[in-house]
């Protein structure tokens, strides 16, 4: 696979903004005091009159952007993952999906981007609570590529989105020049492979592309990288064309295993009478490890040599 | 609509909020007989909303924070001929939109509120959005006394101070009882004044089943430039009917067929 690493995708979410405040006065970013941890000092700066402080008083950050969606502005609540969708879950509830304002809610710093900090945190938990909320689309992007298609296409959107971002430079393009399509709801396969799948999400795609190499060169091992960016609605198309061949699948993501877009594929499967091997990797329904998240990552094998293993595992038995 | 006619509304409103709760056997009826002199006067006398003007952008707002007073709401959006009131019928019955909280599916009605602590929030937002488009729209919402507890409620407390929203104005239905006993035993408010003053809002206390009382106030808004405008109007629960006020179980009481044309003989 042919790409470099960039920026980190809130980088792009911060220019992608940009860019589209300059043609659109009805964008609004709505911040609860984390515009410098969501890259969006610079956004603040040219568009002053576009972005609303809430101080840190999530349930109001949530209920103030209902407002706004609801008098036809386009607004964009921005806070870290871990306190939005915990705190302000019942704002996410009422406010935004049963009422059906359509407020874009960005999770900033997901899952365990704060690393050390600790489980206060860590969001693994966002997957699952909003795939249990009616009205709502649920947006993972994996590179820099998928961030900006993600943040265009969310604006033009009537209904309620959460777009989930992590900390760490991602690729610019996974599926490098090749592949430049994307639709929120259509998964993406950036590598296509023979013997078996990765269907992963967000941050952890990038570790399946780095395995699938390995598996390839180093074992004979053909496989197929799907991006899926999107976990609700999910593209039940692609992943029942995927498991047709009934080869292995394994899942991937940066979530707990209980709720997240691993039990989101198994039941799709299982539904639809699919039995192939599979398996869910994510983190596990413990106290989570400390250290960074490269660290975490590699201690629950989301990463390279996990993720080598685990199919290593998984294709001998 | 003049003081009279207004007063004549709120014995309508009255004997219709108990007509259908009776109907459906289920409501809240105290906290609804409570608050319907505000959603009168509100509706027939201070804000421009209608349904010739509902699909407008420069409709104000009104959002219901206290979500299970519905009934209310609904009789007063009936009469302003949002719907038939005789579809009030299916109030709380199978598949029937008029469920028991505020709904968007009800031709009138802004927000799905029903969560407490929801309303003023969005009421931020709206107003916020109404100054930076310097547009008239106002916006104004209702809190009961029980959900002044809700942290979320201060929080926008601070927010619409903090920006200045001298477009919106909260109004407390302070009846001073909720589910299960009396305010000050539950959660105190006091001195509500001086805390809602010393958060940066304009504060007036009134009588809020008095129509007069309710208009002229509501007529001096903004009660001081640059600042929220909050109300404090102290309402009785089960407010006309003698044998529902103050007493706590017509929080969500419905009526026998005897007590129902008790409740009728009273407002008439």
């Amino acid at each position: 696979m042919n790409y470099t690493i960039n920026k980190a995708n809130l980088e792009v979410f911060s220019e992608t903004l940009q860019s589209l405040a300059e043609q659109d006065s009805d964008i609004y970013v709505v911040t609860s005091d984390s515009r410098g941890s969501g890259k969006l000092v610079p956004y603040g700066q040219r568009f002053p009159e576009q972005i609303v402080e809430i101080g840190i008083a999530e349930q109001n950050l949530v209920g103030i952007a209902a407002g706004i969606a609801s008098m036809g502005k386009k607004a964009f609540a921005v806070s870290p993952a871990c306190f939005l969708t915990a705190r302000a879950l019942e704002q996410i509830k009422n406010d935004v999906c049963y009422s059906d304002n359509p407020v874009k809610l960005i999770g900033i710093s997901a899952g365990v981007s704060y690393g050390a900090l600790g489980s206060t945190h860590h969001s693994l938990h966002d997957y699952a609570v909003l795939r249990a909320i009616n009205n709502i689309t649920i947006v993972s992007p994996s590179d820099n590529f998928e961030t900006e298609q993600t943040i265009r296409q969310a604006a033009e959107m009537t209904s309620p989105v959460y777009i989930r971002f992590g900390k760490k430079n991602m690729p610019d393009s996974l599926s490098g020049e090749a592949g430049r399509d994307f639709k929120i709801g259509k998964g993406r396969i950036i590598k296509e492979g023979k013997d078996l799948t990765f269907i992963a999400t967000g941050e952890a795609v990038l570790p399946c592309a780095k395995a699938a190499e390995v598996l390839e060169k180093e074992h004979g091992i053909s496989c197929t990288v799907v991006s899926m960016h999107t976990i609700k609605p999910l593209d039940s198309t692609l992943i029942l064309n995927i498991a047709a061949n009934g080869k292995p699948i394994i899942t991937v993501e940066e979530h707990s295993v209980n709720g997240g877009l691993g039990e989101a594929v198994a039941s799709l499967l299982f539904q639809n009478g699919s039995r192939n091997p599979f398996k869910i990797v994510g983190l596990p329904d413990d106290h989570t490890v400390s250290g960074s998240q490269v660290e975490i990552f590699e201690h629950y094998g989301i990463s390279e040599k996990g993720l080598t293993n685990t199919v290593l595992t998984l294709t001998k038995s | 609509m003049e003081i009279k006619a207004l007063q004549e509304k709120s014995k309508l409103y009255r004997r219709n909020i108990l007509k259908y709760i009776y109907n459906a056997k289920a409501g809240h009826t105290g906290g609804s007989l409570s608050v319907i002199d505000i959603l009168n006067v509100l509706y027939n006398r201070i804000m421009n909303v209608s349904p010739e003007n509902f699909d407008s952008n420069l409709r104000d707002r009104y959002v219901q924070s206290k979500g299970h007073c519905v009934e209310a709401l609904y009789v007063v959006l009936a009469d302003k001929g949002f719907f038939p009131e005789e579809d009030l019928l299916t109030l709380c019955k199978y598949q029937s939109p008029y469920i028991g909280h505020p709904t968007k599916k009800i031709r009138g009605i802004e927000q799905n509120t029903g969560g407490l602590g929801h309303g003023l929030s969005i009421c931020c937002g709206n107003a916020l959005m109404a100054k930076k488009d310097k547009s008239p729209v106002r916006v104004f919402t209702i809190l009961g006394d029980g959900e002044m507890a809700e942290g979320s409620n201060w929080e926008a407390f601070m927010f619409a101070a903090h920006y200045k929203l001298d477009n919106l104005c909260a109004i407390l239905d302070y009846n001073k009882l909720q589910i299960t006993a009396p305010n000050a035993e539950v959660m105190g408010l006091e001195p509500l004044d001086k805390k809602l003053e010393a958060f940066g809002w304009a504060v007036r206390q009134i009588d809020g089943n008095d129509i007069e009382a309710l208009t002229q106030t509501l007529e001096s808004l903004p009660f001081e430039q640059g600042k929220p405008s909050f109300v404090i109007a102290h309402t009785t629960k089960g407010k006309g009917i003698s044998y529902m006020e103050n007493v706590l179980k017509w929080h969500h009481g419905v009526p026998t067929a005897e007590q129902y044309e008790m409740a009728l003989t009273e407002l008439n």
